[in-house]
């Protein structure tokens, strides 16, 4: 099996004509026998031909080994879908519908998930026009009965947080389902990045999800790097490296704070806001940006870490690696929290194979999924960091993955700052091959960061792909709610705490 | 019990002195432009060609930033020939006009005090409704973190509150989306009058990297009335929290 497919790592740019182009039957074939065996579907998307046809591309992931595969199909405006035999790919489905107008034939729930018009003109799956799209108006999956009710909230909700709507089936305090329904952060960017690189390109990045500005910014770089042929030092990596880690650090060690706020355990909800502010300053001091925002540039990164720095650095990470640890531990021994944390909000190991979730969800389900590990970029090419994985898949779990990721995180950056190797800081970056393609994967705080883009005969973007983790778990937290009260529904967002404008782009 | 009081002593008190004391912001952090026209080489516009969001513009008369679009990238800077563009660490960037963000070097005016009558409702307390319309969160981060001990914003009466029926103003984040624009709306009508508009970040201001997408609708002020623009991508929080005292007269200089 899988004969038909393009072979290829992590971003490693490959001639485009070697993209086989499989019928449809054989695509849903392969799909579904490799994610049966075992691979991950990274992702599933429809681009255009310039024709009447349209393109579906799969890539599916062999996280064992390291090797991702890459197949093509053509279709017209309807297809078979491939959601009956492989649940991975019910989300990617729905987005081809909505984006292009291509129906998946036999999807079992085939709604819009950002309420946008079709990227092709007068080709809707649903026949809408583009006035009447009303942002989550439409069916939602209802349970029916007596004593059942629904509950729905958003798009504005009572926190300082980004906006989604959240529908829920109940019955008294117990729910039964969870559906999500998103699409109020679309600003249209996956459409904009064809025809790059151009100035707004890298910004882009550092804001589709403002929160993982380093991590998609290196898939991104990444893949340019790899395109120009472009050999980006040692020390480039390190400090990249660095960044990713203080992002992951700032976001962890904030969640475990909001895990703690909304069970009202306010010491470490106190301790957690202000340490993660610690972190983000170490960025700033990295970068003079809280967020990493232009530290990453083609070809390295804008700052050196010179030596005083350096001193400066540890002796502020040390710090807060005391004050970490202090909140985390008192928050992770406290048997108040454990009640509300453990057992709320599980997913088992096999619904989140099932769905494909990925990064901190997944780990925390027993899956052992990390692209630092299974498909090395950067400076982990060459330094591994160890997989956090703990199998509950309850609220529990996700805080703990989060605390021992946080521990390995801080260990990684310091020794890095023990030893950092020697290079340039930016290389200069020639002009990108054509006709290539290339998958740049990175792990995000979130999770994995999936890039995919072909180039066309001059070397630009003929299309930019991009799938944020969050794009993943969604479903995964509408599991998690499932014979939950309701009162336990911010608990377990924040367990899962997604992006929303990651996901509408 | 025990540990919660020794992790009580172990964290000690945090919050910054602040405003008793400036703060101290890392040396690399991109605060107002300083423009250098005797540098200027005017005919080269090598900034204005790079700038991402077109904030820059070189003419007979100088360098002008309008800082309501400004990324803080520094492409500018790193290709500018003669060294005319270059950042300081000046985090007070607030303003009550968006004409006021367009800077040209010289004198910036900073965001000034609420009309008397309503600086009487809201100078000693104000009550704030976030709302993030397709902001990145990169923002809505920074306003967070304002609640936290680090700042305190409750010491300065100032609260984040849950709904618009309880805000004397909302804070508006992102360049507002189609989709969003509607529940924006919404959520100002919800408000009582009078009351303040503040928008934080490049996006709600201008639209930011999103600007003249057809997906959005360049932040907010062709929506709203707006008291004070907050510039950044995102703004520091000090920037925030400096904005959020000056509309209320509670500091000096």
């Amino acid at each position: 099996m899988n004969l038909h497919s393009l072979s290829l790592r992590n971003s490693q740019s490959c001639s485009y004509k070697d993209v086989p182009v499989v019928s449809i039957e054989e695509l849903k074939g392969t799909i579904v026998s490799c994610v049966q065996e075992g691979k991950r579907l990274l992702a599933f998307f429809a681009q255009s031909t310039g024709e009447k046809e349209m393109q579906l591309y799969a890539v599916l992931g062999n996280d064992k080994l390291g090797t991702l595969s890459l197949l093509s199909a053509k279709v017209e405006n309807s297809y078979p879908s491939i959601t009956d035999q492989c649940a991975q790919a019910h989300w990617f489905e729905r987005e081809i519908a909505e984006n292009w107008g291509i129906s998946p034939k036999n999807h079992p729930w085939l709604k819009p998930i950002r309420f946008i018009p079709s990227y092709r003109e007068g080709q809707d799956a649903w026949n809408r026009s583009k006035e009447n799209i009303l942002p989550c108006v439409g069916d939602y999956y209802q349970v029916q009965g007596e004593e059942i009710h629904e509950v729905a909230v958003g798009p504005v909700h009572a926190g300082v947080i980004e906006p989604g709507h959240f529908r829920f089936q109940c019955h008294g305090e117990w729910v039964y389902h969870l559906e999500i329904s998103l699409g109020y952060q679309h600003r249209g960017i996956e459409k904009e990045l064809k025809g790059g690189p151009t100035k707004r390109t890298l910004p882009y990045m550092e804001t589709m999800a403002g929160d993982t500005s380093i991590g998609h910014s290196h898939a991104y770089l990444q893949m340019l790097e790899s395109l120009a042929n472009c050999q980006v030092s040692q020390r480039a990596q390190a400090l990249r490296g660095i960044a990713l880690e203080l992002e992951r650090l700032a976001n962890h060690t904030g969640d475990l704070g909001a895990l703690a706020n909304d069970v009202g355990f306010l010491p470490t909800a106190n301790y957690c806001g202000r340490i993660r502010g610690d972190f983000l300053n170490m960025s700033a001091l990295l970068c003079g940006s809280r967020f990493g925002r232009n530290f990453l540039k083609p070809g390295g990164v804008a700052f050196d870490l010179e030596d005083s720095r350096i001193k400066e650095f540890q002796t502020k990470l040390e710090n807060a690696k005391k004050d970490v640890t202090v909140a985390a531990e008192l928050l992770l021994d406290s048997p108040s929290v454990l009640a509300r944390f453990e057992d709320t909000g599980v997913v088992s190991k096999e619904t989140a194979r099932e769905l494909g979730l990925v990064g901190v969800a997944a780990r925390a389900s027993g899956l052992s999924q990390d692209i630092r590990k299974d498909y090395p970029f950067g400076i982990f090419s060459s330094f591994s960091i160890p997989v956090a994985i703990y199998k509950k898949g309850d609220v529990f779990a996700r805080a703990y993955v989060r605390w021992i990721e946080i521990q390995n995180s801080i260990a990684f950056i310091q020794s890095m700052l023990i030893s950092m190797p020697k290079g340039k800081t930016q290389m200069p970056l020639s002009s990108l091959a054509p006709d290539k393609i290339v998958v740049s994967l990175t792990e995000g705080w979130r999770g994995e960061i999936c890039h995919v883009a072909k180039t066309d005969e001059k070397g630009q973007f003929s299309w930019y792909k991009v799938c944020d983790p969050s794009f993943h778990n969604w479903m995964g937290l509408s599991m998690a709610l499932r014979n939950q009260q309701i009162s336990d529904f911010p608990l377990c967002n924040k367990s899962f705490n997604l992006s929303y404008c990651g996901h509408d782009l | 019990m025990f540990k919660v009081l020794l992790a009580r002593l172990q964290q000690k008190h945090r919050t910054i002195a602040y405003p008793k004391k400036e703060p101290v912001l890392p040396d690399r952090f991109r605060g107002l432009p300083i423009l250098d026209n005797s540098q200027c080489l005017k005919n080269c516009q090598e900034c204005v060609s790079v700038c991402p969001t077109n904030a820059i513009q070189c003419t007979e008369k100088g360098l002008q930033i309008d800082l309501g679009r400004c990324l803080f990238c520094t492409e500018c800077t790193s290709v500018c020939p003669k060294g005319a563009i270059q950042f300081s660490t000046e985090y007070r960037l607030a303003t009550r006009t968006r004409q006021d963000l367009v800077f040209d070097g010289k004198v910036f005016e900073r965001a000034k005090i609420l009309k008397d009558s309503i600086h009487k409702l809201f100078g000693r307390s104000l009550k704030l409704r976030q709302v993030s319309a397709a902001g990145c969160n990169a923002c809505e981060a920074d306003i967070n973190v304002l609640g936290t001990p680090g700042f305190d914003l409750g010491r300065f009466g100032i609260q984040i509150v849950a709904s618009p029926r309880h805000a004397d103003g909302i804070v508006v984040t992102g360049p507002v989306s189609e989709n969003m624009k509607l529940a924006v709306e919404k959520t100002y009508k919800a408000v009582a009058n009078p009351k303040v508009v503040i928008a934080v970040g490049s996006c709600a201001i201008s639209g930011g990297p999103f600007l003249d997408h057809k997906e959005v609708h360049n932040g907010i002020t062709d929506l709203f009335p707006v008291d004070l623009f907050i510039p950044g991508c995102p703004p520091h929080p000090m920037t925030i929290l400096d904005g959020f005292l000056r509309l209320m007269g509670r500091l000096k200089q």
